[in-house]
């Protein structure tokens, strides 16, 4: 059986994900992350001091294009997609708690 | 039903292009039979049927005026959600972008509307591409044609189950750990996953972009390649596309497979939970391309055992750092707060379903102080091996044959209170995403209970018209031409 991770930990992890999990969802994922974490942790235990890490299957670096003005998505169709708007700009409620 | 649905991608474009029947006709043939029997399956998320006439009465005007068609002319295509389309929403599948219109074509779906294809509507999936029975869709589950208590697979279930139905005879998919071929297997038709970079991503919605890869299903490995050659080839508006042309796939398709070396990876075939009648389908395939001049040995790759596990950590993680998008703020849904980080979370909270928090979730902890290196860092290590272990077995084969899925398809809930049940799903599968290769997915028979068996046909990458000739021997070999019973009615025993 697997070590379930704590509520912290998943309160934490919920945190720095901007997710408002609920307390059943807490419990859930302290069992679920924990078994699924202790499948991954197989790779973890491989020696693999001499293996370079692979973040793309395909060697492509550099992709470069001439820096020419060239159209793009009219303004007014991409605010138009927004929950709120306002002068051009997406709107958003107050950014600094401590505001009032 | 009508006798134009039923029939494949090339004979339909052939038809138009002679004027035996019209592109109108087409479309509407197939909506008939999508209104008729998409009720029980529930493959499609919307449908399309304006824009779909107006598309298919714009290539009858062209073939009027004289004006040369494409290879797709007047060909219903289903579209997978997670593709952009200008005239038909895009959901992923998920509640956060519920009734979102995207401003542009993604360049495969742009691409098919030039070859004259008619995209006749959005395809059901599991949330955002993740999972592997359509049953994460934030909207509905969708059933198996073959069996309306089973899956359909996932994540492209519903185009899967909708070439199977006949409700379009090709579909798009997103394949980033088997989302193309095991929906194919499990529904009994062809689906491909092409080299990464190959396909375009722009307008493909990220889920996990170093395994993300767009491709075609279609219920013929000639269809298969008509669809690919219409679909692929650089994009400059992708920075990962390969730039180099791609080869011709048609034109080398009945080139057979004498001399061809093919290897049968035994860690695949003899993985944990097999399925009796799967694995004797891959024996069955093994002796059919024998008999057509193949020499065929088997292989160890060893370190596919860990693909699972690495694939696990390096999806999760990509999948938390692209969904960082959804907050609310530029699209979709917002659920209002006081505070922006409130605003953030609560949004996040109500839009997204189960898996795909869990696997932000996994993500953000695989890629959090502390333990970036010895989840994450250690995943792409053991990616790396087991792209030594490929090249190694690439040495002495020219492709690679294995299961597409360790089982036929499951009944509806069997797994979903289980994830780590269902990740198995993508067992055989993973290994050719880590590697960014190509593989696809063949009918192979029936098994005891009469549902599909796909086998797995895997070349290295760039390696697209090997694994076709490949596919097209198995088509030829197996012969499958059995249909999903549906519609008919029920024959006593």
């Amino acid at each position: 059986m697997s070590n379930p991770l704590t509520r912290a930990d998943v309160e934490h992890v919920a945190r720095l994900a901007r997710l408002a999990l609920s307390d059943a969802e807490i419990e859930q994922f302290a069992t679920q992350l924990g078994a699924i974490l202790e499948h991954a942790a197989r790779v973890a235990a491989l020696d693999t001091a001499d293996v370079p890490p692979t973040s793309h299957p395909i060697p492509l670096a550099n992709v470069l294009r001439p820096d020419e003005p060239a159209p793009c998505l009219d303004r007014d169709v991409v605010l138009s997609m927004a929950p709120a708007a306002e002068d051009g700009r997406f709107r958003v409620p107050r950014i600094l708690g401590e505001e009032r | 039903m009508s006798e134009l649905t039923g029939r494949s991608a090339a004979e339909l474009a052939a038809m138009v292009r002679s004027g035996d029947v019209s592109a109108v006709e087409v479309t509407d043939a197939h909506l008939e039979r999508i209104a008729a029997l998409d009720g029980d399956v529930r493959s499609f998320l919307c449908l399309g049927p304006e824009p779909a006439r107006e598309a298919a009465a714009r290539v009858d005007a062209a073939r009027a005026r004289g004006e040369a068609l494409g290879p797709l002319a007047g060909v219903p295509v289903a579209v997978k959600d997670m593709f952009c389309t200008v005239d038909l929403p895009t959901t992923c599948g998920s509640r956060i972008l519920d009734g979102w219109r995207p401003p542009y074509d993604a360049t495969v779906v742009s691409r098919l509307r030039a070859a004259g294809a008619i995209v006749i509507g959005k395809t059901n999936l599991d949330e955002f591409a993740m999972g592997s029975s359509t049953e994460n869709s934030g909207f509905f589950p969708t059933a198996n044609p073959w069996d309306l208590g089973r899956v359909p697979g996932g994540s492209s279930g519903g185009s899967a189950a909708a070439v199977a139905a006949r409700f379009a005879p090709l579909a798009l998919g997103t394949d980033t750990g088997g989302s193309i071929r095991q929906p194919a297997a499990l529904c009994g038709v062809v689906g491909l996953r092409p080299t990464y970079g190959r396909v375009s991503r722009y307008g493909i919605v990220a889920y996990a972009s170093s395994l993300d890869q767009a491709g075609p299903f279609a219920t013929t490995v000639a269809d298969t390649a008509l669809l690919l050659e219409a679909m692929w080839g650089h994009d400059p508006r992708d920075s990962t596309s390969i730039p180099s042309a791609p080869e011709p796939l048609l034109a080398s398709l009945e080139n057979g497979v004498a001399g061809l070396r093919i290897g049968v990876v035994e860690e695949l075939t003899d993985v944990d939970g097999i399925q009796p009648d799967v694995r004797a389908a891959v024996d069955s395939a093994r002796a059919l391309l024998e008999k057509a001049g193949a020499e065929v040995d088997t292989v160890s790759v060893p370190s596919v055992e860990y693909g699972l596990s690495a694939y696990y950590i390096i999806a999760p993680a990509e999948a938390s750092s692209n969904l960082a998008r959804y907050d609310g703020v530029r699209y979709g849904l917002r659920v209002p707060a006081p505070e922006v980080e409130a605003m953030n979370a609560s949004t996040r909270e109500a839009g997204f379903g189960a898996e795909v928090k869990r696997r932000i979730m996994l993500g953000t902890y695989a890629l959090s102080a502390g333990y970036y290196d010895a989840y994450y860092g250690q995943a792409q290590r053991v990616r790396t091996l087991i792209i030594r272990d490929f090249a190694r077995a690439y040495e002495r084969f020219d492709a690679l044959l294995a299961p597409t899925s360790p089982t036929t398809a499951f009944e509806l809930g069997a797994r979903t209170s289980d994830p780590l049940a269902m990740y198995l799903s993508d067992v055989c599968t993973i290994p050719t995403n880590l590697t960014g290769a190509c593989a696809v997915s063949v009918p192979a028979g029936l098994d005891a209970a009469g549902l599909p068996i796909g086998v797995q046909v895997l070349a290295p990458a760039l390696g697209e018209a090997v694994l076709l000739r490949a596919a097209r021997c198995l088509e030829a070999g197996f012969n499958f031409t059995a249909r999903p019973p549906l519609g008919r009615p029920e024959v006593a025993a």
